[in-house]
């Protein structure tokens, strides 16, 4: 997977859409690299069971490093099809390959207007950028 | 924490050191610091395991000298320091008249160069302000400059640059540069050295073998306009030790894994010295301080809370502030948390009543929310090996 096709949130975490087999769209969704780097030394990670309903902008998750806790949010509203649980004993997964095995959960997408929130890979970059002019 | 000081961010000597290798810069106490450089991990690890160093430049430094020096820093601290050996280091409390702690403290007896006597007592950075004012009012001029007891008071912090060198490789590394035998100086000790490398331009230093990591080590203080020179000699000396520079995040997990207290944490004018476990480092007979009666009182009857190590047995780490519970009755709170490296779990300070303080207590701290089964464990969590003249 490669970032520049991926959308993603304000929140920092990337998005991709795909289509299953009945048609539905399904978000899979992940941290980005840029938070990972900024996140270091990750000690912990909580993810939803399969079946929660979350909200677009509602939290997921929880994911620590030694120095503090950040909540992860989901970028659309709909169902957790999937959950990635091995990363919980394997969090070197997520900042060596944030965008393939790195990925957090799968959701089947109920309300796809969260979806236009969300900014595509040039726009991130900046967000990004501004980001760390501010630190 | 939040800023004591109003105004721009004050920076050390070693600012510019910091950013140019990459570290994240953080406000602590009114300074801009170093939290880390790449991983709070690996630099933890480091210093258990050879050595690192660490800017600790924002530690106030406060400088008594005079005749009445001795007994006026007599007067001043909870522990006796008037008879102080050369070249010894004490521990010590600053307690107002509640006997509530205005901040903990090393203080330092030296000889400089000219074999003149001098205490430096470090303080932490979020209380310098505070305690210099304290000092202030118990040191009015009429007392500063009674005839053969006078005390001169210097406030030395932005003088002098302050590095801990950490770790079991940590003689290795400052011997080169030092003229004294790091083998035989004793944990607790310290003394005026010379600085043997060009970029100390023949300037002095002070050493002591102190920390706050639970590991061998030592603090060197240096003139701030040679810092960078002695920083970058201890980098390039270290290079075959292993050294890294390590940040304050590093710094707060190896304290807490020695089970020290933090200030703003741990202690703060609402806590007294006994529920801190601190009572050894108050002599209440002999010479009188801020707070001595109201110790003697407190002395006489159980502490209402008590200072506990926790660990969880979960991953899921528990900060500070995080609410203690036995069998859903709140017994207390947590002052600090964090992951630690070196058990690879989650560990905790807390404040509980005294009947839960025991080592082995099954207790549960609400993490924003959700319950951790935790167990009061034996203080420090870590301890190194002891070997040589290290205590």
């Amino acid at each position: 997977m490669t970032p520049e096709n991926l959308l993603y949130s304000k929140t920092h975490e990337w998005v991709r859409v795909d289509v299953d087999a009945s048609g539905g769209k399904v978000a899979t969704v992940g941290i980005s690299a840029f938070a990972l780097e900024a996140l270091t030394d990750l000690v912990y990670i909580d993810l939803p069971e399969v079946g929660r309903e979350v909200e677009a902008g509602g939290a997921f998750g929880e994911v620590e490093s030694v120095k503090a806790v950040s909540d992860m949010y989901s970028p659309v509203d709909g169902e957790i099809v999937a959950v990635h649980s091995e990363l919980a004993e394997n969090l070197e997964r997520l900042s060596e390959d944030p965008y393939g095995e790195g990925w957090l959960v799968k959701i089947r997408i109920s309300d796809e207007s969260g979806l236009e929130q969300l900014m595509d890979h040039a726009a991130y970059q900046k967000q990004c950028e501004l980001e760390m002019e501010d630190e | 924490m939040a800023s004591t000081e109003d105004g721009p961010l004050l920076k050390t000597p070693l600012y510019d050191w910091h950013v140019a290798h990459g570290a994240r810069m953080v406000d602590f106490a009114g300074w801009s610091m170093p939290i880390q450089y790449k991983s709070i991990i690996d630099e933890h690890h480091a210093i258990r395991n050879a050595v690192g160093i660490a800017d600790i430049s924002h530690m106030g430094r406060l400088r008594f000298e005079g005749p009445g020096a001795a007994v006026f820093l007599a007067e001043l601290l909870t522990r006796r320091v008037h008879g102080l050996g050369l070249n010894m280091i004490r521990y010590s409390l600053v307690t107002n008249d509640e006997g509530g702690i205005l901040d903990d403290v090393l203080v330092g007896y030296y000889r400089n160069a000219f074999g003149q006597p001098f205490y430096v007592l470090v303080v932490n950075a979020g209380n310098r302000r505070k305690i210099i004012d304290w000092v202030h009012r118990h040191l009015p001029p009429k007392r500063a400059e009674a005839p053969g007891e006078e005390v001169l008071f210097t406030d030395v912090t932005r003088l002098w640059a302050m590095f801990a060198i950490q770790g079991p490789r940590s003689v290795d590394l400052l011997q080169p540069l030092v003229d004294v035998d790091l083998e035989y100086m004793k944990y607790y000790n310290g003394a005026q050295v010379r600085i043997l490398h060009p970029a100390a331009d023949r300037q002095g230093g002070i050493i002591s073998r102190t920390g706050y990591t639970g590991e061998d080590g030592f603090e060197l203080s240096v003139g701030a306009s040679v810092a960078r020179g002695v920083w970058e000699a201890l980098i390039e000396i270290g290079r075959p030790l292993g050294v890294v520079p390590s940040g304050l995040g590093a710094r707060d997990t190896l304290r807490l894994e020695a089970g020290m207290p933090l200030y703003g944490h741990e202690l703060s004018e609402e806590i007294q010295p006994f529920e801190a476990g601190l009572g050894r480092t108050c002599h209440l007979v002999g010479y009188d301080f801020p707070g001595r009666d109201a110790l003697l009182k407190l002395q006489e009857k159980p502490p209402e809370r008590k200072l506990v190590g926790l660990e969880l047995l979960g991953r899921r780490p528990a900060r500070e502030n995080c609410e203690v519970l036995s069998g859903g009755r709140s017994v207390g709170r947590t002052t600090s948390g964090t992951f630690s490296p070196t058990l690879k779990r989650p560990i905790a300070l807390a404040y509980v009543r005294p009947e839960f303080a025991a080592p082995g207590t099954e207790l549960t701290v609400d993490v924003r929310g959700r319950p951790e089964a935790a167990r009061v464990a034996r203080l420090p969590f870590y301890r190194r090996k002891t070997k040589g003249t290290a205590k």
